[in-house]
């Protein structure tokens, strides 16, 4: 290494040119710390000491060789807990040098327990680190969902029990909706591609909302579901988002960063979409509400057409009265002139088969027939002449 | 794919908005009239658009040459 070399050149030396302590312990931690990447350690606690300042010391071992550590107040307290003395874990660190006591050891930044799912846990840890340093865990990003979505993506296998759940679920509940199964593998080698490729997709659609998920299993076939890729393609997704990975102890990153996270393809369904029952009352309140509503406003102006509507008839009802009564002293003199009352001063009218009034003596042959009008009704008659 | 319906989501929106206006008190009739028209329109979108009672399924593909097709769902 050429750093090795230069400071092995520089090494000799005649007594008189000799280092100081601190300066050789300080070229010492610049080639280590230039030397080495971050890099993950896995080992053994031993000897941890928290001390009041909050910073943490301990020893990282295995079979062959240890190494302090120090993890400091700022990274520590991101901590939920305390690690064990003897638990095997792993730690996210930076090689030093203490210079102070010439001491190699590890600034430690990360430290996570290897038991339950060893390298997996860790590349969670460091996945959503980096969603987290991009804003995307930022529940300020949360969006709201849709009231009533008409149009539904849903992102998952088109032969698991996801769909077929969300189908049923949304077809019950809100059948309004139209639903486009954008199919992709959710779990083995290249699920997270697969995945990836339908939320792209997803953004071309005319949909208000997406489903992205499938149906429990074991954790390695939801994995896919943490890959760090796609959970920033769920980011990406324009519309609102409804992560569903069923597993209900365990939250996936694509949950974190979806705007809501459900636990089974089902609620996540019923989250999506709203009852079509209660819609449906919500609706008829409103048409009661916009009937009510003309109503009130039409009151005062029936009111004033009513008493309008009263003078005129008021106004018409007095005309009718004078008219009324010229009328009845028209109709007395009419009567008065009408043959009617002529006969019942106990004239008679006489008339031909044909009705024509006979009035001349000429008019009534020997023999011929004719009638004779008296005032309550008719009487048939004959001419005889002695 | 993209044909352009009637959303209830907007439909209602504006339903809702007619009606607070409609039952604000200062609004002359002729205004009051033409509001409660647009309501009954839009009531009757919204109430038909909730008619339907058959939820519609397709399954989304992507063609080589990047076009989108919704078909029915197959098996």
């Amino acid at each position: 290494m050429a750093g090795l070399d230069l400071f092995a050149a520089a090494a000799v030396s005649t007594s008189e040119g000799a280092w100081t302590v601190a300066e050789v312990t300080q070229r010492a931690r610049y080639l280590l710390e230039s030397g080495f990447p971050r890099l993950w350690v896995r080992g053994e606690i031993t000897g941890f000491k928290a001390y009041r300042s909050g910073h943490w010391y301990f020893t990282l071992r295995d079979a062959q060789a240890q190494v302090r550590c120090v993890m400091w107040r700022r990274d520590a307290v991101r901590l939920r807990a305390r690690p064990v003395e003897g638990a095997e874990v792993f730690v996210e660190a930076m090689p030093t040098v203490w210079e102070e006591r010439g001491e190699f050891r590890l600034t430690v930044r990360q430290l996570l327990p290897t038991a339950a799912d060893g390298r997996w846990q860790v590349e969670l840890e460091r996945a959503k680190e980096a969603l987290r340093r991009d804003g995307l865990l930022d529940p300020t990003r949360k969006r709201a969902l849709p009231p009533y979505p008409q149009r539904i993506a849903v992102v998952t296998s088109p032969d698991g029990a996801a769909v077929r759940d969300i189908v049923s679920v949304v077809g019950r509940r809100w059948p309004v909706a139209s639903l486009y199964l954008v199919p992709t593998r959710v779990q083995g080698e290249g699920a997270d591609r697969e995945i990836c490729r339908a939320l792209a997709l997803v953004n071309r659609l005319p949909v208000d909302l997406v489903i992205v998920g499938r149906g429990g299993g074991s954790r390695e076939d939801l994995w896919a579901f943490n890959d760090e890729r796609v959970a920033r393609a769920v980011a990406a997704v324009r519309v609102p988002t409804i992560s569903a990975v069923g597993h209900e102890t365990d939250i996936s990153l694509s949950d974190l960063v979806a705007d809501v996270r459900a636990a089974t393809p089902s609620a996540a369904a019923e989250a999506a979409v709203p009852d079509r029952a209660a819609t449906q009352r919500t609706v008829e309140a409103l048409a009661r509400r916009l009937a009510k509503g003309l109503t009130g406003r039409t009151v005062v102006a029936h009111q004033r057409l009513e008493r309008t509507f009263d003078r005129l008839t008021a106004a018409v009802q007095v005309q009718l009265e004078r008219r009324g009564s010229r009328l009845a002293q028209l109709a007395g003199k009419l009567d008065a002139l009408s043959p009617l009352q002529v006969l019942h001063r106990g004239y008679a009218v006489a008339r031909d088969e044909s009705g024509r009034v006979l009035k001349t003596v000429k008019q009534f042959p020997d023999g011929g027939r004719f009638r004779l009008t008296v005032t309550d009704g008719e009487v048939p008659a004959r001419v005889e002449r002695p | 794919m993209s044909k352009s319906k009637a959303s209830f989501q907007d439909e209602l929106a504006r339903l809702e908005a007619v009606v607070r206006r409609l039952e604000d008190t200062d609004l002359d009739l002729d205004e009051a009239l033409a509001l409660f028209e647009e309501g009954v329109v839009r009531l009757k979108t919204a109430r038909d658009l909730l008619q339907q009672s058959e939820l519609t399924v397709k399954r989304v593909l992507e063609d080589a040459d990047g076009t989108i097709r919704a078909g029915d769902l197959g098996p």
